[in-house]
């Protein structure tokens, strides 16, 4: 039982203020999740924070002592670098289509999985094996099978293409990688949330006549919408940070950095900790503006959190 | 909200790991007051055997005082100095003696992270030793390392299709052009794709058009005219005839596939692709000939960028003194004859290249050598990294290249890099 379902509880039999009982419970509760929390502060906030810290000065690794204060100037350089927005935007593109198209294809492959009842295992199994695949490796075979000379990808493109050298088909390789490798956990999360739909609601609008279009728009749909929407966000957050698929495909080279590849050159080859450090800290906003949006605009739930009054 | 992990903890949790991990490597480093001390050196993976033979037999010459562990890094340059630079910065005691790329010691030596040659060292360091190799290891004309292998391009071409060597570039994009023109093999493979090998293409065009990236005193860009005209050269070499379709995206050894699927007439790359034409493509080989790296113009030869591989003593060594002459071991006459032989890579001492046993396996030694005499050196900056990824993001693909608008672009970016200002790319 969570703390809040305890305190929720008492209000009813004891107006004054919570009885003995549930403040002892809730006492417990607290130092329950004591350990998860200072778990939590040291491996998450501590490192936030630092980051936070480093992102105000201009440090080098290599010259530690001539680290000193710069105020917001890291943010400054990087907000006013071109290569900054340009890998904004490349991110951005690659966030909405990858997921765009992932939500659809999962939708699809969570209908088929949900409806096939012969070969259930074997659908599935079959549809989540990209997912089992490490990313890198993927990742790697994807890059071969693209390289001239080496790829049965590229022996089917015309003589002397190279696509992952040029930046327009780098990033639709980079996105196609990204799909081939995230459609079955979309899948999985939108199965889940077809498994929410009761059976007898479709029926009754079956048997009201409505077509298959009809029953997924207006009743499949609706009744699916925390799923998708936390599929949505997941996903989202997750292709925003995107940073093994392009260090393989293309390094990020030929304009396909996405931001945490940027944050890595800045960090590990330029060595400059304060504008990487920034870099860093940009990206986690990004990433907390986006999971803010789903959550307030769109009304996602967070995970574990009650569900909403129907 | 799910859990959001910055870059930034994967750098911290990754030097929380060199932290704890660095007493427990050094306790194993020596082996206290009984047996010898291990010497741990990191130098980049060799396959050959050559390096881990010449640790094993500097430690057995050594009379018991020490033994060298050879640690493999990554195969990649970024992936090695990354690695290296983390463990200095988190000053690893357990980091005897390096393997730095020629680019690195001014970086590594301003940084504090490695040990300066003196006196008798400094000598016996130096000794028969390459120029040019030693300028790689010099920092404000304080030695920091010793060279150890060296390297450097020449013109590989086929003399069936070519019966002499071109003297200049524009010799040589004629020379394509008529080939292509009689529909024969012509491409020109050279390194195009956007990375270091890009910034060797330009530095020896820069320099070998009596030019230079920055000026002497490695404060600010020089580029200038001798850049316009390398960079014109690169642009008239990639929208002519000669220029291979994948150039974009060509490293070093797709070059050598390339002359050895026998679609090009010209290389400039290494020597290591001599045996591997010997081994491959037999047939080919004995039309496989070099010469001299073209011109920029007529009058003034070619100087062509030094690669290789420079040793420093680490700073935070617990045994410097040995790790000094664990050094000179590793890079003395035996130990470079093997890995020339071995391992393919021309010596950093001069008399080698007279020797029998070498000239037998490489009949372009004295070639190598004169390019090495008169060889030029990469920009010798702390700051190498970012100028070196400023000139290949600027100059890259390589037909798209605007001469004079980019050289100017250039300037600016290299003023940042120096500067350590400004994002790199």
């Amino acid at each position: 039982m969570t703390p809040s379902t305890a305190s929720r509880a008492v209000p009813g039999r004891a107006p004054a203020g919570p009885s003995r009982g549930a403040r002892q419970e809730r006492r417990l509760g607290l130092l329950l999740c004591a350990p998860a929390v200072v778990v939590m502060l040291a491996v998450t906030a501590y490192p936030i924070g630092y980051a936070v810290y480093l992102s105000l000065q201009r440090y080098d690794l290599r010259f530690p002592e001539q680290a000193h204060w710069v105020g917001l100037a890291n943010y400054g350089a990087v907000l006013s670098s071109p290569y900054w927005w340009q890998a904004l935007g490349v991110t951005v593109l690659i966030t909405v289509v990858s997921v765009a198209v992932e939500l659809v294809l999962g939708l699809a492959l969570a209908l088929v999985m949900h409806r096939t009842v012969f070969g259930r295992g074997t659908v599935r199994t079959a549809v989540l094996v990209p997912y089992g695949i490490v990313t890198v490796v993927a990742a790697y075979s994807w890059q071969y099978a693209w390289t001239p000379g080496t790829g049965y990808l590229a022996a089917l493109l015309p003589e002397g293409s190279a696509p992952l050298t040029e930046q327009w088909p780098a990033i639709g390789l980079i996105i196609l990688a990204e799909v081939w490798k995230t459609t079955p956990f979309m899948a999985l999360l939108l199965l889940a949330g077809l498994a929410l739909v009761p059976d007898e609601t479709v029926r009754a609008a079956m048997v009201d006549g409505a077509s298959f279009g009809q029953r997924l728009r207006l009743v499949i749909l609706p009744l699916m919408k925390p799923a998708i929407l936390v599929a949505l966000l997941f996903r989202t957050l997750d292709a925003f940070r995107i940073f093994d698929n392009i260090y393989v495909l293309t390094g990020g080279s030929n304009g396909t950095a996405s931001v945490s590849i940027l944050g890595y050159d800045n960090l590990f080859t330029a060595l400059n900790l304060g504008i990487g450090s920034a870099i860093s800290v940009l990206i986690f906003l990004c990433v907390a503006l986006i999971a803010l949006v789903f959550v307030k605009l769109f009304g996602a739930a967070a995970p574990g959190a009650e569900p909403e009054q129907r | 909200m799910p859990r959001v992990p910055s870059l930034r903890s994967r750098w911290a949790s990754a030097l929380a790991g060199l932290a704890v991990l660095a007493p427990a490597l050094t306790g194993c480093g020596s082996s206290g007051q009984s047996g010898a001390v291990t010497l741990d050196w990191y130098n980049f993976p060799d396959d050959s055997g050559a390096l881990q033979q010449a640790a094993d037999r500097c430690g057995q010459q050594s009379g018991g005082r020490y033994t060298i562990r050879y640690n493999k890094l990554p195969r990649g340059a970024d992936g090695q100095r990354q690695q290296l630079v983390r463990r200095m910065a988190a000053h690893d005691t357990g980091v005897d003696i390096l393997g730095l790329d020629v680019t690195w010691p001014a970086e590594f030596a301003e940084a504090g992270w490695i040990r300066e040659w003196t006196g008798a060292m400094r000598d016996r360091g130096t000794a028969d030793t390459l120029d040019a190799a030693v300028r790689t290891a010099t920092w404000h004309g304080r030695l920091y390392a010793v060279p150890y292998n060296s390297n450097t391009q020449l013109l590989w071409y086929r003399d069936d299709l070519v019966p002499t060597p071109p003297k200049t570039w524009a010799e040589m994009i004629a020379m394509a052009d008529d080939l292509a023109r009689a529909g024969k093999p012509h491409y020109v493979e050279i390194q195009g794709a956007q990375y270091e090998g890009l910034t060797v293409w330009f530095n020896t065009l820069v320099t070998s058009a009596g030019g230079s990236i920055l000026t002497p005193d490695a404060q600010a860009p020089s580029l200038g005219a001798p850049a316009v005209a390398a960079a014109t050269v690169m642009h008239d070499l990639a929208t002519s005839a000669a220029a291979d379709p994948s150039l974009p995206n060509q490293m070093e050894d797709q070059n050598r596939l390339a002359m050895e699927s026998g679609t090009a007439a010209f290389e400039l790359n290494y020597p290591f692709v001599y045996p591997s034409m010997k081994a491959n493509r037999p047939e080919l080989f004995p039309h496989f000939r070099w010469a001299p790296y073209p011109a920029v113009t007529p009058d003034r030869p070619a100087t062509v960028t030094i690669g290789g591989i420079d040793l420093a003593v680490g700073a935070y060594s617990r045994h410097a003194d040995l790790a000094f002459e664990a050094t000179l071991c590793l890079r003395d006459r035996d130990n470079q004859l093997t890995n020339a032989l071995k391992g393919g890579l021309p010596p950093s001492l001069r008399s080698l290249y007279q020797a029998a046993e070498l000239t037998r396996d490489y009949p372009f030694a004295a070639d190598v050598l004169a390019a090495l005499d008169t060889a030029s050196i990469r920009p010798q900056t702390p700051a190498y990294q970012n100028v070196s990824i400023a000139v290949s993001h600027t100059l890259s693909p390589p037909a798209d290249i605007r001469p004079e608008k980019d050289v100017a672009d250039l300037h600016g970016q290299i003023q940042d890099a120096l500067g350590s200002k400004g994002l790199i790319p």
